[in-house]
């Protein structure tokens, strides 16, 4: 039996999270190799909610997956492709199924997948989730109806510490804290100061919130150039895209992975903050190495 | 105003294809003003559907009109001696143009040339942005006159996405703005950033019942 998340939050010195993203049809072979192989590595698997707008086997479905396979599965939530009514049922579903936690998130523009014509909803934000899932966790929805069986979801968002204005990223998460989160995972950070400087600032409004740095190998220096060209919210410094540049050819996967573990064990050593969420998408079967070469495993 | 972009050549002469009197119709407000459906784009449109239909061998007689407010019903109704002539109506009015044209003249087809997009203001010549969604439950009041409703590509209330670029541009066109970094930069200013972060509790999108319909004097 997996420890409930909950509970590693409050005793863990180091919480370690991956990211399980789910596979595009129904066979679900892969998705249960990758969770055989990394559930008792990690503290939580962590699913993506039709990630970056591109259509999936559902979180839930996956979680339920984890779930049977005795991990601990963290649902993540974005408010992109439900209203208020589908996600208050699916938190329903789910905490009726073993999954009791959640990342609530506000989901990327369906203008970044591959239904650029749908219409994106977002009848909340990922401020009015976190409110929402606290309501249904107080034993009534959102319309003021008693719920025939409480919930009790432990409550996660994520933060990017790297926005560029950072102060209203910051309001919003001010926000986010006083709705009440017990954790925060951020973007995926490459400089270590700035992980710091987020969590200096949260510290100093929620002492007991936890704080997992998102960690994304990265394995090249076409990759490097190309999230700092198009993904929001990250940057890769200099001296990174330097190391990989001097990598030798067909080594790129090993420098990226070497370069993850130092970061990770860096945060721990310095206690930047308080764990890592691991996200390797597409390669998630070289996750344990990370977490081997970190002194995790 | 009401902001509406014409509809391509091709599209229009297909769905006149059948008709050989058409009357088209234009509107002196809000599309004459965005370059869309005025008198000068009526002359426009009819002098290409003329030479489409001529290329094609088939004929097409034209009568050009422009309506003051295409939306009010009186000043549709005054075409009425002009349609006895026609088989169809090309309508370059915004939406709630087309439907009166169609509900006044509810024998003849009518059809839309122009695509309604938006309510919006021209930002520069030529270039009109989107500034209001039609809430019916304004809170502009809160957000330093910035809307997040449209200005957002989200329509987030409770501050910017996890997107937002280098310099506080939005997460899918960093030609435009991330609305939440202007609404902040807006308060900042103001010395109101307590607006901010203020919590905005869901949106009551029973504000305007769907369809919408406004009783003067009831406030």
């Amino acid at each position: 039996m997996a420890i409930p998340f909950r509970e590693t939050l409050k005793t863990k010195d180091f919480v370690v999270t991956a990211e399980a993203a789910p596979g595009k049809g129904s066979n679900v072979a892969k998705t249960l190799e990758h969770i055989e192989l990394l559930k008792d590595k990690v503290d939580a698997l962590n699913v993506t909610d039709n990630q970056s707008s591109v259509m999936r086997y559902p979180s839930v479905g996956v979680c339920l997956l984890i779930k049977e396979q005795g991990g601990e599965p963290v649902l993540q939530i974005t408010c992109r492709d439900r209203n208020r009514l589908a996600i208050q049922a699916d938190l329903l579903f789910a905490y009726s199924r073993g999954i009791s936690n959640v990342l609530c998130l506000t989901g990327d523009s369906v203008d970044v997948g591959d239904h650029k014509e749908a219409k994106q909803v977002f009848d909340l934000d990922s401020v009015q989730l976190i409110h929402l899932v606290h309501t249904l966790n107080s034993g009534k929805d959102m319309a003021g109806n008693e719920l025939d069986g409480a919930i009790d979801f432990c409550i996660g968002t994520s933060a990017s510490p790297s926005s560029d204005p950072l102060e209203p990223q910051l309001i919003k998460v001010e926000k986010k804290l006083r709705a009440g989160v017990s954790f925060i995972q951020t973007q995926a950070v490459y400089d270590l100061d700035e992980l710091k400087r987020f969590t200096e600032f949260v510290r100093k409004m929620d002492e007991n919130v936890k704080i997992l740095g998102g960690i994304v190998p990265v394995i090249g220096v076409k990759m490097a150039s190309y999230m700092n060209e198009n993904v929001p919210g990250i940057f890769i410094p200099q001296n990174l895209i330097d190391e990989l540049a001097e990598a030798p050819k067909g080594t790129g996967v090993s420098k990226g992975i070497e370069i993850a573990a130092r970061m990770i064990r860096q945060i721990r050593d310095e206690k930047v903050c308080d764990g890592v969420h691991v996200m390797f998408i597409g390669r998630e079967d070289r996750v344990p190495d990370i977490l081997e070469a970190a002194g995790l495993l | 105003m009401i902001i509406a972009e014409r509809k391509p050549i091709a599209e229009i002469t297909r769905a006149l294809a059948p008709y050989k009197n058409v009357l088209v119709a234009g509107c002196g407000t809000c599309v004459a003003v965005c370059w869309a459906g005025g008198e000068k784009e009526v002359g426009v449109l009819a002098s290409q559907l003329r030479l489409a239909r001529g290329a094609e061998g088939s004929q097409i007689s034209i009568m050009e009109t422009t309506v003051e407010r295409q939306c009010e019903k009186e000043m549709v109704t005054d075409l009425k001696d002009r349609m006895a002539e026609v088989d169809a109506v090309l309508s370059l009015a915004c939406g709630a143009g087309v439907q009166t044209m169609a509900e006044i003249f509810d024998d003849k087809p009518v059809f839309p040339a122009v695509n309604t997009t938006f309510i919006g203001r021209p930002e520069r010549e030529g270039m009109w942005v989107e500034m209001c969604g039609a809430c019916g439950d304004c809170y502009l009041d809160r957000t330093g006159g910035v809307c997040p409703v449209v200005r957002c590509a989200k329509g987030l209330m409770n501050g910017p996405c996890g997107g937002t670029r280098k310099g506080g541009k939005c997460e899918i066109d960093p030609d435009k703005d991330c609305a939440w970094v202007l609404i902040y930069r807006r308060l900042e200013k103001q010395n109101r950033l307590d607006l901010m972060r203020e919590y905005c509790a869901p949106k009551n999108f029973r504000a305007v019942k769907r369809p919408g319909r406004v009783q003067a004097g009831k406030a």
